[in-house]
């Protein structure tokens, strides 16, 4: 072989090799999220205002036809309640569907605990939710593709996709999602795509009359949330599993798990 | 080859050629990686449209007030302003149409979601006026005595 032919053929095989290469390279999915700037649906919880009413428990099973009974639902409230000794004491009886209105809290098998007002040093409500996260779990361990991310944001779960398998159940590190006793499939909060996607609010939010729940565009800097993430002290519930969660909290306490 | 070889080997390549066909028919067309990419977006895209045609049961209290201009405005001025209609009257679907009436929740169990007493230092709770469920009037219902619309009994 002449050392002009060698040449050529190496060139030839560098550039080729080359173009597979690129057609080869994994997308990133924050590219292609930032391909699609407009829209990214966020929620903003403030704790601060939260009364325990429930009234948003209960819409949200109304509108998204959750049996009312069973101990299932797409959201929920929790009472935190701190002793002046330190410790932290929550329930949610029924995720608070009927508000909370006894001053005994449940404990489930240890029964109602009751603690004097004099021995409390914080008492308060977070609600909970899904929290669509950038980065979510449950859909990387759904082994068939029925739980997705949409590109404005939104978890969701293709109804007649599922198999039922339950990893995504399992997966979900803030205990959001669980197993439909109707449809038997994986069910979870889905903003209300459904009510969002056509210009409303979801149900939880429109039944708060305390305005404790608020959803809002992420992308767009004179939307109300997006500013309150901006410029306020918010947090998100468990960082530290990278799921990147985008439901903000305003009042967020160390003890809220 | 001997055809001992060659048999078992056509076998699977049929098993392996059904099962390619078997999914090409079942599969959808429209799955697939979409906008999050493989990892996060692999899915049947008409399901996100099938989602968004969920139908929708609550309205919003605007939408009361189309008709009902009076009562909205009653309620507006009272201590009861920022409850949602239909937090009492119950989702309105598609009324007037269907249903034709909406059912009120008048029940002791729905005002002490919030009116019922508990201690609450670091929260809103406490800046709502508070009854003990059991010992305040037990029995009847709140709305004997109170105008959910105008609940303040100085006002009556």
């Amino acid at each position: 072989m002449k050392r002009r032919d060698f040449l050529k053929s190496t060139a030839v095989f560098v550039s080729g090799a080359a173009v597979s290469l690129s057609a080869l390279e994994l997308i990133d999915p924050q590219e292609l999220l930032a391909a699609n700037p407009e829209l990214r649906w966020g929620f903003l919880v403030n704790t601060h205002n939260c009364v325990g009413c429930g009234f948003c428990v209960k819409a949200c099973k109304t509108e998204n036809d959750i049996p009312m009974n069973a101990n299932v639902t797409r959201t929920w409230v929790e009472r935190y309640v701190i002793t002046k000794d330190g410790e932290v004491v929550m329930d949610t009886p029924k995720g608070a569907l009927n508000g909370f209105t006894n001053k005994q809290l449940d404990q489930n098998k240890s029964g109602m605990r009751d603690i004097p007002d004099a021995d409390v040093a914080q008492a308060f409500f977070v609600p909970k939710l899904c929290n669509h996260c950038d980065t979510p779990a449950c859909v990387q361990v759904c082994p068939v593709g029925a739980t997705y991310q949409t590109k404005d944001g939104a978890v969701l779960v293709d109804r007649k996709w599922c198999i039922g398998c339950g990893y995504c159940i399992m997966g979900c590190p803030y205990g959001v999602r669980f197993f439909h006793p109707e449809e038997h499939v994986a069910d979870k909060c889905t903003f209300c795509y459904h009510r969002i996607s056509n210009g409303g609010d979801t149900a939880c939010a429109q039944a708060c009359p305390f305005d404790a729940r608020q959803i809002g565009n992420l992308r767009d800097p004179n939307d109300p949330v997006a500013k309150a993430v901006m410029n306020q002290r918010v947090g998100v519930l468990r960082d530290e599993y990278g799921t990147k969660p985008q439901v903000f909290y305003l009042g967020l306490s160390k003890e809220v798990r | 080859m001997k055809r001992h070889v060659w048999r078992p080997l056509f076998v699977v390549v049929g098993m392996v050629v059904v099962i390619l066909l078997f999914r090409l028919l079942y599969v959808p067309d429209d799955f697939g990686s979409q906008d999050r990419g493989y990892t996060f977006g692999y899915h049947r895209l008409s399901n996100e449209q099938e989602w968004k045609d969920y139908p929708a049961k609550y309205q919003d209290s605007s939408y009361c007030s189309g008709c009902h201009e009076d009562k909205s405005e009653s309620v507006g001025a009272s201590g009861h302003a920022m409850i949602p209609c239909e937090n009492c009257h119950g989702a309105a679907f598609n009324h007037p149409e269907d249903p034709e009436t909406l059912t009120i929740d008048r029940s002791r169990e729905l005002c002490i979601r919030c009116h019922s007493e508990l201690y609450m230092p670091s929260s809103g709770r406490n800046d709502i006026p508070g009854i003990d469920p059991s010992q305040h009037n037990a029995g009847i219902e709140c709305s004997d005595c109170h105008n959910p619309h105008n609940p303040s009994l100085e006002d009556m």
